[in-house]
């Protein structure tokens, strides 16, 4: 892990691209190789031919969907209905977070940055997450060690509820979905018994690390 | 009155939502026209960023699944995913989801394609899809942003919250579908 973040040091998330890039190549050139060797070159071929056709399919029925939810989800974030989610959050976390987390600018994108991840604009919750890690750096004694409010932190990230799935929907409809919907309850419920189960098991840890 | 629950919440899902939301809107006084517009605009654009990523893995997973590697990983893993009653075929998504948003949205569409959307394996793929996230990803640009290093619980923690996601996802499809 130690590895990881040293990469990340360099190149912002750099380790992780060279993670994906590797997963890639496994996959593509094991299955070319072993579909050659197995006599069905002229299936892989097929089947490579036929992907690229049908990922342009997915994508077309995909458009429709996806504009419908940004454009909704635009109303939602413009009207101030963020806000109210804020408001609503904020006491929550007053609790759980003790040290670091307590500071009003941490809280402040802290609260942002979970309610961005909640209304599923992630391109705006990611600067709210860095501000919110260097606030509380700033108020921690050792600089290189993570603390336990940076670390609920990212463990409220990982478990974070977001009311609508959009991209999860569209893709159901595009496959044809009778009620894409339907799992939108079912993925609150997961993913508010992992926020809880999460933040007691950092609560716990916290004392052994 | 789950029937009913049924019959006008969860089948209108999407509508009630939208509803919902364009009402509110109007009554705070926003043009939601025009809003809507803007933020359409904005789902082209990301149609358009995904769409290499997904062609590229989608790529990779119809070649792995042609050439029966991947029947044969789902198959030697079954034992392991049968204790917490996971459908095996949904592996590929459990791994690859914390390491790649993009990755995990080729493997999630391969499953909906393969074994269809409704299916107690598309709807536990949703779920799953839904409500976990990349974590390392998260990990790895926020940590590195200020230079932690010893990161303590952190990866632990956050690794049992989304096992926690996997097995509710699990229960909830379970009971969707009794």
């Amino acid at each position: 892990m130690y590895y990881i973040l040293y990469f990340a040091k360099f190149n912002q998330g750099g380790y992780l691209y060279i993670m994906i890039n590797i997963i890639w190549f496994l996959i593509l050139a094991s299955g070319i190789i072993v579909g050659i060797l197995t006599g069905n070159g002229e299936g892989i071929t097929k089947a490579m031919v036929m992907s690229t056709e049908s990922t342009v399919e997915l994508i077309i029925k995909l458009i429709g969907m996806m504009c419908l939810w940004c454009g909704v989800m635009k109303i939602a974030e413009k009207s101030g209905l963020t806000e109210k989610i804020a408001n609503i959050l904020r006491p929550i976390l007053n609790i759980i977070f003790k040290k670091e987390g307590k500071d009003s600018k941490a809280m402040g994108a802290i609260v942002m940055n979970l309610t961005a991840n909640m209304m599923g604009i992630s391109n705006a919750a990611t600067p709210f997450g860095i501000k919110a890690i260097e606030e509380m750096n700033k108020l921690n004694p050792k600089k290189d060690t993570a603390t336990d409010d940076m670390a609920l932190f990212l463990v409220l990230n990982a478990a974070c509820i977001q009311f609508v799935p959009t991209t999860v929907i569209s893709i159901r409809a595009a496959s044809g979905s009778k009620n894409p919907g339907m799992i939108i309850i079912p993925a609150i419920i997961a993913t508010g018994t992992a926020a809880i189960v999460g933040v007691i098991v950092s609560k716990i840890l916290s004392r052994f690390f | 009155m789950i029937k009913l629950v049924h019959e006008y919440l969860i089948r209108a899902i999407i509508p009630l939502i939208i509803v919902a939301i364009i009402t509110y809107g109007i009554f705070k006084g926003i043009k939601v026209y025009e809003c809507f517009i803007e933020g359409a605009k904005e789902g082209l654009k990301i149609c358009l960023k995904i769409f290499p990523y997904l062609l590229a893995m989608l790529l990779a997973v119809s070649v792995l699944r042609e050439s029966k590697i991947l029947d044969g990983f789902i198959n030697i893993m079954k034992p392991i995913s049968q204790i917490i009653g996971l459908p095996s075929e949904i592996l590929p998504l459990v791994l690859i989801k914390p390491l790649s948003g993009s990755g995990a949205l080729g493997v999630f569409t391969d499953i909906l394609n393969k074994y269809g959307a409704d299916t107690y394996t598309g709807i536990v793929a949703s779920i799953i899809m839904g409500s976990t996230e990349t974590i390392f990803y998260t990990l790895t640009v926020y940590y590195g942003a200020v230079n932690i290093k010893k990161i303590r619980h952190t990866l632990w923690a956050a690794i049992f919250a989304d096992i926690t996601a996997i097995i509710m996802a699990v229960i909830s499809a379970r009971v969707m579908f009794n």
